[in-house]
């Protein structure tokens, strides 16, 4: 009965993710639409976008290789399997030490890997750009997030995503100058992970601005359509991420009844709406930056985890 | 079991005089390869029967040669056995992959006779029990290699790389003679009675740091790595890959054997100074690597970066163990031990693949490769395994290895001692980053050589490489895989050689529920590689079908799009310098030095606008090049005794001998 349970709550949770994530990117569109005053695209949107590109045929350039289709399927299931084993309503994930915390910023690695990859297989010149400049975002984003997950770990006693939610939500955490640290240098990595300004745009389609863009210029019909699911993945996972670490109130336990893990997943929407929109807020708010800015950007997240991690290493209680 | 392991050793050695007669023979390199094959692994099997079935056995051997009141001492315990399958199934790889590769080598002579010398030599090396026996073998081992990093002389980079590779390994082994001689000056040469006697601990903390620099110079940890990625890509690539996947993990062998076994109880400072060696090792010898645009040097480079994960790893094993903190100690060791294995497997197979890739177009510059997927598909594909897996990616084994290192730097706040608790917070950001310029490094290594629009005719014109260098790829990239999915088969071999070096083992792993590893407890980590594998494989399919089936599975060729202005000139494509410019930019200014010097003629003058790239090796040009000038100072001033006339020769003596009188005198 339990093993059921458990069974039935961890493909909730992959169907959950899967299918929320188009609605969070939806949502964000539509409300930095109202922030500019206009009417922006209905909240059903991205899902009418995934559903015309996958019955599309694809056309694929001359000098694709057999790498190139393969891709879009290795990136969604890298992505699909990280996002599936970040807590969202319930704790009481089946296979959640399966990866913990090092291992899910490794396995977007993987599709990152892959990604960059695919930008240079057809030989154009701005895959190559897109490629190159995503490497450079990564080369710091994805050390600072590791460092995060240190500190993070470190305060928890634990890298597994349901411990640390857990502790996070006992009374033993109490108000730390590491996790203030932690949650800023978290929030500008998710940012810069997600291709959002100020590091990217996500609605641009200017040539020299691109990084996620044009790394994924050369793509269409299905196979965009899953690179495009793929990031509403990952911008769920980031938020899951962080309602998870750094609000950790409302959710399920492992053993909650069905009654609590409804409520949990009510509360779980509550808080992305709520991440969802001060997303948009933020990005109105906000210029993109000059590409050789971002890694002053990232920086600053890279030191204020590491900080966070060397205060912990100092005191048990900072 | 020793027996067998030192007959196969004998047998190499024969078959090293046999290479100077099969190298006129046709055949030759055929016979001479497969019997290599063939003792190499016979090695192997024996070293793993004997590290998995009898680890606390030890067999030992004394044989009636080298020094006549010593003898050779040969002793076979679980650290040994270790690395002897390390050593030899780099050198069965290899011996598989030259049975095809020797067609590219124009001159077999030159490496034939010192190919199965050189083996023997490392085998010796992880076999011997006594300091003589050990610096005989660790000296042979230096120059065979040598002799195979010149053997193409007629470049005179190589001839340079020769002699700078020569200069290092004495330096290197003159400061391991120095530790012998400080260890043995109470108790003797032989590895026994060395453990027996109890050195204090200024003499042993003395012995660490010339440890450090001995086998430290040989497995490229800065700033002792200058000759590394010269020597390594200047051999063939069937010893380019044992030299960076193989040699390099003898001199880890040589280190630990020294350091966790023959000294007594470390002190904390020791760890300390391998921390500092190590962070920096790893994330600067990454650096250096996305800044190359040869292929074989980006790998070799990359080499450093794994050597200083390897050695971080040990100087957390250290620490712990200098505090108590055993089982925290083995988790660090473990993951170490692991990273040998696994570079040893990864490193060997992307130089085989660079060999491929330099004999079928001819070519180690990036700039001029491109598209060899299309052409040389098999392998491309094994190439591809190698980079996912030396990038630390899941599932496969480059991951685990970091992940348990990241596991005990996690551990480390409960140390006591402030000095460590404020640098190994440093090194695991050094670490983490070193992870993610490895990613980059090894996106543009094979994005630029094997993605994209061939750049050159050789490329367009490649060729598949032959069937025994694809098999000895495959066989690597499969154990890449198993060695990722299946990790606790691995840290349970390991357990033999970690109770033996720091006294405790981490928990048996195999049993666990779905073969998931935990190195300390479930609540605070788990990985299960072979369920993120069957999980992502599960999604992939599932997704390919579902859209294949209910959407859409048309597909049509068509012209590249690149934002309406392609190009049929493949010289539009990102090239290996500007995928880097980025990262250069970020980081090269203080790192390297770098500068972009624009020329921008004026607008009438038809001249081509040129951008050029300095970059400095701050090391090279802050440590190296002074001792040089100095020595070359020196030399200058004691030149004028060469041109001296008779008569002042023979004052010159009469001088001398008054002084040493008068010294012995007084």
């Amino acid at each position: 009965m339990n093993e059921l349970r458990d069974i039935l709550s961890q493909g909730a949770q992959m169907s959950l993710v899967l299918g929320l994530a188009p609605l969070l990117t939806g949502f964000v569109r539509k409300v930095k639409a109202r922030l500019l005053r206009r009417r922006g695209p209905p909240l059903l949107q991205p899902y009418r976008d995934l559903i015309r590109l996958m019955r599309k045929d694809v056309v694929l350039a001359d000098t694709a290789s057999w790498l190139f289709r393969v891709i879009p399927y290795l990136i969604f299931a890298g992505t699909w399997v990280a996002a599936s084993l970040v807590p969202t309503f319930g704790n009481g994930l089946l296979f959640s030490w399966t990866a913990d915390l090092i291992a899910i910023t490794a396995l977007l690695g993987s599709a990152r890997f892959f990604q960059a990859l695919a930008g240079m297989d057809v030989g154009t010149a701005f895959g190559g750009i897109g490629s190159s400049r995503e490497v450079m975002i990564a080369s710091l984003a994805e050390p600072a997030m590791l460092i995060t997950a240190f500190s993070v770990a470190m305060i928890a006693g634990s890298t597994q995503l349901p411990t640390v939610a857990e502790f996070m939500g006992s009374d033993a955490v109490g108000l730390r100058v590491s996790l203030g640290m932690a949650f800023v240098a978290l929030t500008i990595v998710a940012l810069a992970e997600n291709a959002r300004i100020p590091v990217d745009n996500p609605a641009t389609h200017l040539e020299l601005t691109m990084v996620h863009e044009a790394m994924v210029l050369e793509y269409s019909g299905r196979h965009l359509a899953l690179i495009d699911l793929s990031s509403q993945l990952k911008l769920l996972l980031y938020v899951s991420l962080i309602a998870c670490v750094f609000l950790p109130w409302g959710t399920a336990t492992a053993d909650a009844s069905v009654a609590r893990l409804a409520l949990g997943a009510l509360v779980y929407l509550g808080k992305l709406t709520v991440l969802g929109f001060l997303l948009a807020v933020f990005e109105t708010a906000i210029a993109k930056m000059r590409v050789f800015r971002i890694p002053e950007f990232l920086g600053a997240a890279l030191m204020l985890a590491l900080l966070a991690t060397l205060l912990r290493f100092v005191s048990g209680s900072l | 079991m020793i027996a067998v392991a030192l007959w196969s050793v004998a047998a190499l050695l024969a078959l090293a005089p046999a290479g100077i007669v099969l190298s006129t023979r046709p055949r030759g390199s055929i016979i001479l390869y497969g019997g290599c094959l063939i003792a190499t692994s016979t090695l192997c099997v024996t070293a793993l029967s004997g590290l998995l079935f009898f680890p606390h056995l030890a067999p030992s051997a004394t044989l009636p040669i080298g020094l006549p009141w010593l003898g050779a001492h040969f002793r076979l315990d679980a650290l040994s056995a270790f690395f002897l399958v390390v050593v030899n199934l780099g050198g069965t790889a290899a011996s598989l992959f030259a049975l095809g590769y020797f067609r590219h080598e124009d001159s077999p002579g030159r490496v034939l006779p010192f190919y199965p010398a050189y083996l023997a030599a490392m085998n010796v090396v992880v076999l011997a029990n006594d300091a003589f026996s050990f610096l005989v073998a660790w000296e042979f081992m230096s120059l065979t290699s040598w002799a195979m990093v010149v053997s193409h002389h007629r470049e005179a980079e190589n001839v340079r790389a020769g002699y700078i590779y020569l200069l290092m390994a004495s330096f290197g082994t003159l400061a391991l003679l120095l530790a012998f001689g400080l260890l043995a000056s109470g108790a003797g040469y032989d590895f026994d009675a060395i453990r027996a006697s109890h050195p204090s601990a200024a003499l042993s903390g003395v012995v660490v740091i010339l440890v450090l620099l001995g086998a430290g110079s040989k497995a490229g940890l800065v700033p002792l790595h200058a000759w590394l990625p010269l020597a390594h890509p200047a051999a063939p690539s069937h010893v380019s890959a044992l030299m960076s996947g193989v040699m390099t993990k003898v001199a880890v062998y040589g280190f630990v054997r020294i350091v966790f076994d023959l000294v007594p109880e470390p002190v904390w400072w020791w760890s300390m100074m391998v921390l500092l060696v190590g962070g920096p090792t790893a994330t600067l010898g990454v650096l250096y690597a996305l800044m190359q645009r040869d292929i074989k040097r980006v790998l070799a480079y990359s080499t450093i970066e794994n050597i200083g994960i390897i050695f971080t790893g040990l100087g957390l094993a250290l620490a712990f163990k200098a505090e108590g903190l055993d089982w925290v100690a083995a988790l660090a060791f473990t993951a170490a031990m692991l990273h040998v294995f696994n570079h040893a497997l990864f490193k060997s197979l992307l130089f085989f693949g660079a060999g491929a890739v330099l004999g079928a177009t001819g070519e180690r510059d990036m700039e001029k490769l491109g598209g060899l997927i299309h052409r040389m598909p098999k392998t491309a594909f094994a190439m591809l395994v190698g980079c996912v897996a030396i990038s630390a990616l899941p599932p496969f084994n480059g991951f685990v290895s970091e992940w348990l290192t990241f596991q005990a730097i996690l551990l480390s706040p409960q140390l006591p001692s402030w000095g460590l608790k404020l640098v190994i917070p440093a090194v695991g950001g050094l670490l983490a980053l070193a992870a993610a310029f490895a990613a980059a490094c090894f996106v543009k290594l094979y994005g630029i050589s094997f993605l994209g629009r061939p750049r050159s005719d050789v490329a367009a014109s490649a060729h598949e490489t032959d069937r025994f260098s694809l098999t000895a790829m495959f066989a690597l990239a499969a154990f890449c895989l198993i060695a990722g999915i299946l990790p606790g088969l691995f840290i349970d071999a390991l357990a033999p050689v970690s109770k033996d070096m720091v006294g405790n083992i981490m928990p048996h792993q195999v049993g666990l529920q779905w073969l998931t590893i935990v190195p300390i407890a479930e609540s605070r980590s788990s990985y299960n590689g072979l369920l993120v594998f069957l999980f992502a494989a599960l999604c992939g399919t599932t997704a390919a079908t579902a859209i294949h089936r209910l959407a859409s599975d048309r597909l049509r060729r068509a012209p590249a799009w690149d934002c309406g202005y392609p190009d049929a000139d493949p010289a539009i494509q990102y090239s290996a310098s500007s995928f880097s410019q980025p990262i250069r930019r970020v980081f090269g200014s203080v790192i390297f030095g770098a500068r972009e010097i624009g020329e921008m003629p004026p607008p009438s003058s038809p001249l081509p606008a040129r951008l050029q790239v300095e970059l400095h090796d701050l090391i090279w040009d802050g440590l190296y090049a002074p001792i040089a000038k100095a020595i070359g100072f020196a030399t200058d001033r004691i030149n004028i005794l060469q041109f001296f006339s008779i008569r002042r020769y023979l004052t010159l003596v009469f001088v001398a001998l008054v002084v040493l009188l008068l010294v012995v005198a007084l």
